[in-house]
């Protein structure tokens, strides 16, 4: 089914004084209507690249963009400043008017659309309604925290009635408890709405938290994507189990460290339960029956799509057999098992 | 020494060099206004990158800005005698002004517009603005404060210009200190003109930082 969103055979170059940069390389990419799509990666990866060029504020070297089947390369600038006023956007920074108060900063789209101020200031008190800062109309932006600028951008990117939503880095400024309730707030938008969003972020916790799918991307190439539990359950390559394990557990750091050592050349797993094989004491039968110990190197639970998920690495038996055995007596009972080698570098 | 029509003298000074600095001041910004949101929108950065016209209007006002005034004054005295029908007295002195401020002004209000966030630009154009949108609502609302601190320094500048234009009879405050004082060695006279034009240059600048510093949202 062709999505909302299909992005074939991307190809950006930009031209520096050192020559050409190659930023994203033939990135192919389909996003259905109403999916949360989270884009992670490292910083300079090429993701927010990638996010401009979904609504040609940069315009692709190669490759073709479509929204809802039309080919943005094939506009003409009057019918590309239609569509792009069709897909929101909310940044890192928020980007607010900062001459400009709360309400008139929600206005702007819709004056840019031509709607009288009357019916403009109207609709933009109702969409202060939703993002919960009706108190805030006739402030301006500098008097506004981070998190309640970010609403303001989200408010003003409603105006417009758009059928996409693109987030570029939307939460990194903002401390976890802010960031939380921002994400609570586009997830509502995206169920009560029905408007997609595309995420870009460099934080794994973000992507578990509300995306439904994510695509990674890694030195401008897109490695893998999928629904994010299949990708957090089995995850391919050796970027994504990075991500996945490093996570944004810093606290973790010396934990990580101590466990790479215990991990080097020994036979580990990782296993990720589902909430409803958390009922049986999957381990603890396993020790019982095969009679030998196990040793469990680390054990977390995230919250993935909205469910809770247990994460575990075992350090198993010496005896090859027997690990083998393990693996699937684990399996059998509806674990996701695979090798943890690749979390070691 | 104080009789009336010495006070009579010194009052239309002061009536033809506000008459010269605010009038001079108006069709500097008449043209360099639009100059100077060209100059930032065809930058190589800008929102319209035009190599040509950026390249000709940064020649041209680098060009009229390292003539000196006085001898601008005089270069252009053909012009000025084809738009007012003369080459000496305040309306005649508007002209050159005005040519004299025009790039001057272009380059202040280019790099108020520069100083304009390029996260908001791009915010805009996401929303699908068109360039004369983002120039109308979003660079102009957004450098506003900084482009009327580069007015009251414009005005302080054009109003010390309008002095010069003394020297070959351009009328106002600069005339009298130099036919009064210079020639005829009435130094009181020349003192009296020198402190009114400072008197002059404060009020401006109180105005214009005061104005600026109320429109300002960002600091509150």
């Amino acid at each position: 089914m062709a999505g909302i969103i299909e992005v074939q055979n991307l190809t950006k170059v930009f031209e520096t004084k050192e020559g050409e940069v190659e930023a994203l390389q033939d990135i192919n990419l389909s996003i259905q209507a109403g999916d949360i799509y989270g884009i992670i990666g490292m910083s300079g990866a090429g993701k927010s690249t990638l996010v401009r060029c979904l609504n040609f504020l940069e315009r692709p070297t190669e490759g073709t963009v479509e929204i809802e089947g039309r080919d943005l390369g094939a506009m003409t600038e009057m019918e590309l400043r239609w569509q792009r006023s069709q897909i929101a956007m909310i940044f890192q920074h928020f980007n607010l008017l900062m001459q400009k108060n709360v309400i008139d900063n929600i206005c702007f789209p819709l004056v840019i659309a031509g709607m009288k101020k009357k019916e403009a200031r109207a609709k933009a008190e109702e969409l202060l309604h939703i993002v919960g800062m009706e108190e805030k109309a006739r402030a301006y932006p500098s008097q506004l925290s981070g998190g309640q600028k970010q609403r303001v951008a989200i408010a003003r990117a409603l105006a417009g009635s758009p059928k996409i939503l693109l987030c570029d880095e939307a939460t990194s400024a903002l401390d976890p408890q802010t960031t939380q309730s921002i994400l609570s707030l586009l997830k509502e938008i995206n169920t009560k709405y029905g408007i997609t969003i595309v995420i870009i972020t460099h934080e794994m916790a973000v992507v578990r938290e509300i995306c439904s799918h994510v695509a990674i991307i890694s030195k401008g190439h897109l490695v893998e994507q999928g629904r994010v539990f299949d990708i957090f359950s089995h995850p391919q390559t050796k970027e994504a189990k990075k991500l996945i394990i490093g996570g944004n557990e810093e606290a973790n750091l010396n934990l990580e460290s101590r466990q790479r050592e215990q991990m080097k050349g020994k036979s580990c797993i990782r296993i990720v339960f589902s909430s409803n094989s958390s009922f049986e004491p999957v381990i603890a039968n396993m020790v019982l029956k095969f009679g030998q110990p196990v040793n469990i190197l680390k054990a977390d639970t995230k919250n993935v799509e909205g469910i809770a998920r247990g994460e575990m690495i075992l350090q198993l038996p010496e005896d090859e057999q027997m690990q083998e055995s393990m693996k699937e007596y684990l399996k059998e009972r509806g674990l996701a098992v695979e090798e943890a080698e690749g979390y070691v570098d | 020494m104080w009789t009336k029509e010495i006070m009579m003298i010194l009052l239309e000074g002061v009536g033809n060099t506000l008459y010269m600095t605010l009038v001079s001041t108006f069709f500097g910004y008449l043209l360099g206004l639009p100059m100077g949101i060209t100059l930032a929108v065809t930058d190589k950065n800008g929102i319209r990158p035009n190599r040509i016209i950026y390249k000709i209007l940064d020649v041209t006002a680098n060009i009229v800005r390292s003539i000196p005034f006085l001898i601008l004054l005089i270069l252009i005295m053909p012009l000025t005698l084809l738009i007012v029908g003369k080459t000496y007295g305040p309306s005649a002195t508007i002209v050159s002004l005005t040519f004299a401020a025009a790039p001057f002004i272009a380059r202040m209000v280019e790099s108020s517009i520069n100083e304009v966030d390029k996260g908001v630009i791009e915010a805009a154009q996401s929303m699908g603005a068109g360039t004369f949108t983002i120039i109308w609502r979003v660079m102009l609302v957004e450098a506003r404060t900084s482009i009327l601190v580069g007015a009251t320094i414009a005005i302080g500048t054009i109003l010390g210009y309008s002095a010069m234009a003394g020297v070959i009879g351009g009328g106002g405050l600069g005339d009298i200190a130099i036919r009064y004082g210079y020639y005829r060695y009435q130094t009181d006279i020349m003192f009296a003109t020198v402190i009114l034009l400072v008197v002059l240059v404060q009020v401006f600048q109180t105005i214009g930082m005061k104005l600026s510093g109320r429109l300002d949202k960002r600091k509150r």
